[in-house]
């Protein structure tokens, strides 16, 4: 157990502290709605502080040189992050593509115009978003309906994608597609990546509750796509997309966003009878039980980091902290807006506390929940997977897809 | 940065669940459960004493084998996982680390060394009767070399030679080195929910006693340590319940399938998983800090503290939901955890008590990075 720095990683942080400060972005320029996610003016700024970070070799840290990253450590990576996430850099938009797909597709591809798209993704010059959920299909992501049929070299798909991230700016997505209907469900699949502007796309945002625009519909009709933009194996899509799901939680459940410090900062702000918020002891029985949990996903992603340094891959022990991260999101905005009393109501960036940050987190908390796995599929996966217990009794799995019924 | 045991710690630590296996399977914490009287196992404590693991964190000056904090973490960790039903806790964690931290060379010199053989049992007298202790308002006084009051209740001060005690002086607060065998001692056996953790009340008076140095600050010390030493056995019983109500929800059918694959008791035992990774990230983070004396430990002293007393008592509870019917039996072991669950949550200062901790440490934390 050693949660110190090693003294090469000290200095490597050192060294990395002194580049960020020297050249971090200065967000304070952007106005508080400029300075939300999916605003151009933010995804400008994060786009430029990722091509200098590629710049001078800090993007993809951890990637070999040859696939357009720094040869790094991962350990050299986590520092890294975690030196930008104390300067309050905290961009979101090359996640899916450089934590969860392009791994994927360079693990399978070796062609060199599936390699190409690498190089621009780490410049953070090209996004990509992720075509897996379907009206039909989210906790149940072997239910694809999204069909692909064999046309010569090309496939032809057809079908329906939801929910997806970024899909409205994305440059590139990886989709799962059913090539075999007569087969149990998770042998018929099968992961492509596309140009989200081949014809036959289209691309329908969804308003989030939040009143955000980030997910999207995309409806495909008659989209070619050449058997080369084929990643893995026809009919092995199951296990491209389970490797892709398990780097997703564990990117998730190393957690961002507000935390411990920002509702003890407001509750020092804030008046409650004869003192602050702060001074309250039931708020302090509460911020004691938050913190620990915190602390505790923080911690854990040190495990993570270690297993990894060892050369594992992401375990299922991810979706406690994927489970923790999400639900500590609730609870904390919840808590804040107790701490404001009726003040909690208000909203707007101008006049609320830390430019509303706790009441637009509030409406985008019960997403956290679903998105990377709904809590009950985290719970699923801790039960069978690492405990042990027996799975669902099914009634889809022996089955062709065909006759698997289904409702709404 | 390295979140595990070493090789060396998991060697010992596989030695030590092999070893307490042999020689404390939960027949032993049965036994102790119905001879109330005696207050621990005598046996298992001397082949505990045999192994030298009381003075697993002595210095080899004083006796002990002087490996570190964190390989007895792992002792405790095993410990708690078997219940024992021996007076570890109140003499290595609490009694010796006292003495470590404020004992005179003689004091050391001389009681250290029998901790270490295991032929000694030592014990920390801090609490006077119902509610949360407050420090600076204790009753029991300390003057011209005597000690007058009633501790109530000390765990294993039935067991133990000599106790370190809490007493108010002229200098102020302090903690005192008392022979419990000695002078003006009087002590009784008090029932508890955890007879396996022997328990009394011990009235001083006039007893002999000698000051360690160090007065409150010494006893906040003390306490920040063993919480990281009880959060590992609070941990390992955490994890033995939860192996528990895994096994038997595989064998036990209702409606014709094994009660493990409802999603009810499925998403139960996943909620006591993540509660056991909570508790097991802050214990690991509490023994690096406690091993390196770390700045960070009164903070995650009181973190894993919180945690394991939380993850212990939610696991011990729903193993027995689990269990069903004859998880409420006296013959089943269930009730075993959820005891010793209540008894290590609360030996030190209950988890609200903790939470207060956690809360003036966190300000101070904040305070010091605004200044830096
Ligand atoms: C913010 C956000 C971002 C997202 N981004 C993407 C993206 O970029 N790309 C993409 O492809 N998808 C994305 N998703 C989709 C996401 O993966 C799905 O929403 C999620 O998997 C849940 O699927 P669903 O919405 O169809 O709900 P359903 O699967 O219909 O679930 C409804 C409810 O039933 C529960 N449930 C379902 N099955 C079980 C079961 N076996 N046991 C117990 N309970 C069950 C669920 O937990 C949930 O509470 C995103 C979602 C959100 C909210
Ligand atoms: C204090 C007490 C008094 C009692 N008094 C009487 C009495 O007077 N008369 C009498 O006849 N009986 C009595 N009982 C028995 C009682 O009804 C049973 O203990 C109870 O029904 C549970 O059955 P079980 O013990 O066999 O546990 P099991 O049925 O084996 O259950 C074990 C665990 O699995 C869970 N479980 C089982 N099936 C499901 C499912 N389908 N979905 C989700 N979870 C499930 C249970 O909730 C439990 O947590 C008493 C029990 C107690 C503890």
């Amino acid at each position: 157990m050693n949660f110190d720095d090693t003294p090469e990683e000290a200095a490597y942080r050192a060294t990395v502290r002194a580049w960020i400060a020297a050249n971090a972005p200065d967000l304070s320029r952007l106005s508080p709605e400029e300075r939300r996610n999916w605003h151009p003016a933010h995804k400008e700024v994060a786009r430029q502080w990722q091509a200098t970070k590629a710049d001078a070799g800090y993007a993809c840290l951890s990637w070999p040189k040859e696939q357009g990253g720094a040869g790094g450590s991962a350990i050299e990576e986590a520092i890294f992050n975690q030196e930008e996430n104390r300067a309050g850099l905290q961009f979101t938009y090359f996640m899916t593509g450089l934590h969860m797909l392009l791994p994927a597709l360079m693990e399978h591809n070796k062609d060199a115009a599936s390699l190409a798209r690498v190089p621009p993704a780490v410049r953070g010059e090209e996004i990509w978003c992720q075509l897996f959920s379907e009206p039909a299909s989210g906790s149940d992501s072997a239910g694809v309906r999204c069909a692909a049929v064999k046309d010569g070299d090309e496939w032809v798909i057809n079908g329906q994608k939801v929910w997806n991230s970024g899909a409205q700016i994305a440059d590139y997505g990886m989709l799962v597609a059913r090539t075999d209907p007569d087969v149990p469900k998770h042998k018929g699949l099968t992961v492509f990546w596309l140009d989200m502007k081949t014809p036959g796309v289209e691309v329908r945002p969804i308003r989030m509750m939040s009143g955000d625009n980030e997910l999207n519909e995309v409806f495909l009709t008659d989209v070619r796509i050449p058997d080369s933009q084929r990643v893995g194996e026809l009919g092995g899509g199951w296990k491209v997309i389970i490797s892709t799901l398990m780097n997703e939680r564990a990117a998730l459940g190393s957690g961002t966003g507000l935390n411990w410090r920002d509702v003890m900062k407001l509750a020092g702000q804030v008046a409650s009878w004869d003192g602050t918020a702060l001074e309250d002891p039931a708020f302090r029985e509460w911020l004691a039980d938050l913190y620990v949990d915190a602390e505790a996903i923080r911690l854990l992603s040190f495990r993570t980091l270690t297993s990894l340094s060892k050369g594992a891959a992401p375990g299922p022990e991810g979706s406690a902290g994927k489970l923790l991260w999400s639900n500590l999101a609730q609870t904390l905005t919840d808590k804040a807006l107790d701490v404001l009393d009726h003040a909690g109501l208000m909203d707007d960036p101008d006049e609320a506390l830390l430019g509303g940050a706790f009441q637009h987190r509030f409406l985008w908390a019960p997403g956290l929940r679903l998105g990377g796995g709904t809590d009950e599929i985290m719970k699923n996966i801790i039960a069978e997977r690492v405990l042990g217990l027996p799975g669902d009794v099914r009634v889809d799995k022996t089955v062709p897809f065909r006759e698997i019924p289904n409702g709404r | 940065m390295n979140f595990d045991y070493t090789d060396d710690q998991k060697a010992l630590k596989d030695e030590a669940r092999r070893f307490l296996s042999a020689v404390s399977p939960l027949s032993v914490v049965r036994t102790a459960l119905e001879n109330p009287d005696a207050g621990y196992d005598r046996a298992l404590w001397q082949r505990i004493g045999e192994q030298g693991w009381c003075g697993a964190a002595i210095p080899e000056e004083y006796g002990g084998i002087g490996m570190g904090h964190v390989e007895l973490c792992a002792l405790a960790e095993e410990l708690g996982r078997a219940v024992a039903p021996v007076p570890f806790a109140s003499t290595v964690y609490l009694f010796a680390e006292a003495l470590l931290l404020g004992g005179s060379d003689a004091q050391k010199s001389e009681l250290l060394p029998q901790v270490a053989m295991g032929a000694l049992i030592g014990t920390l007298a801090v609490s006077e009767g119902p509610g949360v202790l407050v420090p600076d308002r204790v009753a029991t006084r300390f003057a011209g070399g005597r000690l007058t009051g009633t501790k109530l209740p000390v765990t294993d001060g039935m067991a133990a030679d000599r106790a370190v005690v809490l007493a108010s002086s002229d200098e102020g607060p302090g903690l005192y080195l008392v022979d419990l065998t000695g002078a003006g001692v009087e002590r009784r056996l008090v029932s508890t929910i955890d007879p396996t953790r022997g328990a009394a009340e011990i009235v001083f008076r006039d007893a002999p006693a000698e000051p360690l140095v160090g007065g409150l600050g010494l006893l906040a010390q003390v306490q920040d340590r063993a919480a990281v030493l009880l959060a590992f056995e609070q941990l390992g019983g955490a994890d033995r319940c939860l192996e528990m109500a895994r096994d038997y929800a595989l064998e036990r059918y209702a409606f014709g399938r094994p009660i493990g694959s409802y999603q009810a008791i499925k998403h139960k035992l996943a909620d006591v998983f993540v509660r056991n990774e909570v508790a097991r990230a802050n214990a690991y983070y509490g023994a690096w800090a406690l091993s390196t004396g770390a700045p960070e430990l009164p903070l995650a002293a009181a973190a894993a503290r919180v945690a394991g007393s939380g993850a212990y008592l939610l696991a011990s509870r729903e193993n027995i939901q689990t269990h069903g019917g004859i998880g409420f039996t006296w013959e089943a072991d269930c009730h075993f955890f959820y005891r010793r669950a209540r008894h290590l949550g609360l030996i030190l200062g209950a988890p609200r008590d903790w939470k207060r901790r956690v809360a003036d440490r966190l300000e101070l934390k904040l305070a010091l990075e605004t200044a830096a």
